[in-house]
C-alpha cells in the first residue's frame, strides 16, 4: 500500500502501521482515511499530502 | 516618571503596542540588516483585548506603550495567534502582569504554548469560523495551519477591517514609520520577498490555496496588520499580490550561480559559468558563499529559473559553506528549477557528485553533465564551464 507524505510538514502516513492516536486502524488504505482527518503532526488536511 | 515608549493609533478603536529591534541582524540564520519589529495590538472595546505580545526582552517596552493608553490590569482578553517565541515570549510575563479574564490560541498554539512554557495555565481554545464578542468589536478567527507553525492564526476584527495576520504577511524591517505606504515600496518588496523565501517558500502550496479560499471568508479587508514590519492601510491587495506571484514559482529569466573557492579554481570555473549564462541572454547572479548569506540565497532563488551550483571538494566532501546553504535552500523547497554542477578538486573529487545528488532531492532538472577541475582548470576545462553555463541557460529558456 502506497504511503502518503504531509507536504507542509513532512509525517508520512504509512497504511500498514495506520496512526493510533487519531484513531486510525493499522491497515487502513490512504483512500479509506477519513476525509476530514487532518496531519497528525501539523493540522493541515488529507488535500496536502502526496503519495511517496 | 512619564514612560518613554507610547502606543500609536492605527484605526478608530486600535492601538500598535509592539517594539522595534533596530539591532536584530539573526534571526535563527536569516540575515535581518534592517532589524525587526514585534507588532502587538490592543483593541479597546467593552472587553479590552491585547492581541499577540514580543520577544521576552522587549516586554517592557510593550508594557510602557500599552500604559500610554490604559493601565495594563483594564485587559481582558490575551489572543495568541502564533507560539513562536518573537510574539509569545512575553506572553507569560504578560498573563502574571496583566491578569486576564481569558487567554485565547487554536488548538494547536494550546499545545505548542504548553510545550514552551510548561505551565498550567488555562487557553480558551479559538477554531476556524468562531467569533468573540468584545462588546464593540466583533473578532472572527481563521486556523493558518502550517502558516507558517502548526499553531498559526489569523484574527479578524470585523468593524474595522483589520486582518491580524501574524507572520503572514509580513518582513522584517526595523523603521519609525508603522504603514507600508509611508515606506519606499522597493524597500518594501524587497524585504517581503526575502521573508517570503526565508520563512514561507517551502508552504507555498499552502498559500496558494490560503488566497484562494480568502474570498469565501467574505472579509471587508481594510487593513492587514502583520506581526513583523509595517502595516498596509492602503491597498493591503498589493502584499497579497506578491504573495500569489511568489506562490506560484514561476521560472524567470534568471540564474543564480552559487559557489565557494578554497584555491581559486571554482571561483575561476564560476566565472566562466556566468559568461556562458549571459552570452545566451539571461541574467545571472554569482554569489560566492565567502561573502553571501544562505538567506540571501535563498531570496535571489525566489524568481530565479535556474540554480547551478559549485564546489572544491575537501577532505571527500562538500566545502562546507555549500553543504550549509544546499541544506538550507533544500529545507525551503524551490520548485521547477534547472541547474548544474561544477567544481574542483585535487584526487577524489566527491563535491561535484553530492551536488547532483542534493540537486536531485531538490527535484532540480540537471540541464547537462557536471564539469569537474584537476586543480587548476586550463582553457579547455574553463570552455567546457562555459558551455555548461550556455546549456543551463538554454534548458531555461526552453521552460520559459
Amino acid at each position: 500500500m502506497t504511503k502518503y507524505e504531509c507536504t507542509a510538514c513532512g509525517f508520512i502516513y504509512d497504511p500498514e502501521k495506520g496512526h493510533e492516536g487519531s484513531g486510525v486502524a493499522a491497515g487502513t488504505a490512504w483512500e479509506d482515511v477519513p476525509e476530514d482527518w487532518v496531519c497528525p503532526l501539523c493540522g493541515v488536511g488529507k488535500d496536502m499530502f502526496e503519495p511517496v | 516618571m512619564k514612560d518613554t515608549f507610547r502606543a500609536l493609533k492605527i484605526s478608530e478603536n486600535v492601538y500598535w503596542v509592539g517594539a522595534i529591534d533596530w539591532g536584530l541582524r539573526n534571526f535563527h540564520g536569516y540575515l535581518t540588516s534592517r532589524g525587526s519589529t514585534y507588532n502587538a495590538f490592543l483593541i479597546l472595546a467593552d472587553k479590552v483585548t491585547l492581541v499577540d505580545t514580543v520577544k521576552e526582552p522587549f516586554f517592557d517596552e510593550m508594557m510602557a506603550r500599552i500604559r500610554s493608553v490604559i493601565e495594563p490590569d483594564r485587559i481582558d482578553y490575551v489572543i495568541s495567534n502564533h507560539s513562536e517565541m518573537d510574539h509569545s515570549g512575553a506572553l507569560p510575563k504578560t498573563i502574571a502582569a496583566v491578569r486576564p479574564e481569558k487567554v485565547f490560541a487554536s488548538s494547536m498554539g494550546i499545545k505548542a504554548l504548553s510545550s514552551h512554557f510548561h505551565w498550567d495555565q488555562e487557553i480558551t481554545k479559538l477554531s476556524t469560523g468562531d467569533t468573540l464578542d468584545l462588546g464593540g468589536a466583533n473578532l472572527r478567527f481563521i486556523e493558518a495551519r502550517m502558516l507558517h507553525w502548526p499553531d498559526s492564526m489569523f484574527t479578524f476584527y470585523d468593524e474595522e477591517g483589520i486582518l491580524f495576520s501574524n507572520d503572514a504577511f509580513g518582513m522584517h524591517l526595523a523603521s519609525s514609520e508603522r504603514f507600508a505606504d509611508e515606506l519606499d515600496e522597493t524597500v518594501l518588496r524587497y524585504e517581503a520577498a526575502k521573508y517570503y523565501a526565508n520563512i514561507l517558500l517551502h508552504l507555498s502550496p499552502l498559500i496558494e490555496r490560503l488566497i484562494d479560499k480568502l474570498p469565501g471568508f467574505n472579509l471587508n479587508l481594510k487593513m492587514i496588520a502583520p506581526d513583523h514590519g509595517p502595516l498596509w492601510r492602503q491597498d493591503p491587495e498589493t502584499i497579497i499580490g506578491w504573495y500569489s506571484e511568489w506562490a506560484a514559482q514561476k521560472p524567470t529569466s534568471k540564474a543564480v550561480v552559487v559557489y565557494d573557492t578554497m584555491w581559486q579554481s571554482t571561483a575561476k570555473m564560476a566565472r566562466a559559468v556566468a559568461d556562458g549564462i549571459i552570452s545566451r541572454g539571461v541574467q545571472v547572479k554569482l554569489l560566492p558563499m565567502e561573502g553571501s548569506h544562505r538567506s540571501d540565497v535563498i531570496t535571489e532563488v525566489l524568481d530565479a529559473g535556474a540554480l547551478v551550483v559549485g564546489s572544491p571538494t575537501m577532505n571527500n566532501q562538500l566545502y562546507p559553506t555549500v553543504a550549509d546553504v544546499l541544506t538550507y535552500i533544500k529545507g525551503l523547497r524551490p520548485r521547477g528549477l534547472v541547474g548544474a554542477a561544477f567544481g574542483s578538486y585535487g584526487w577524489s573529487g566527491e563535491a561535484v557528485g553530492h551536488i547532483e545528488n542534493a540537486l536531485a532531492e531538490m527535484k532540480v532538472e540537471l540541464a547537462c553533465e557536471s564539469v569537474k577541475a584537476l586543480y587548476v582548470p586550463e582553457n579547455d576545462v574553463l570552455a567546457r564551464c562555459v558551455e555548461l553555463g550556455e546549456k543551463v541557460a538554454s534548458a531555461l529558456g526552453a521552460k520559459l
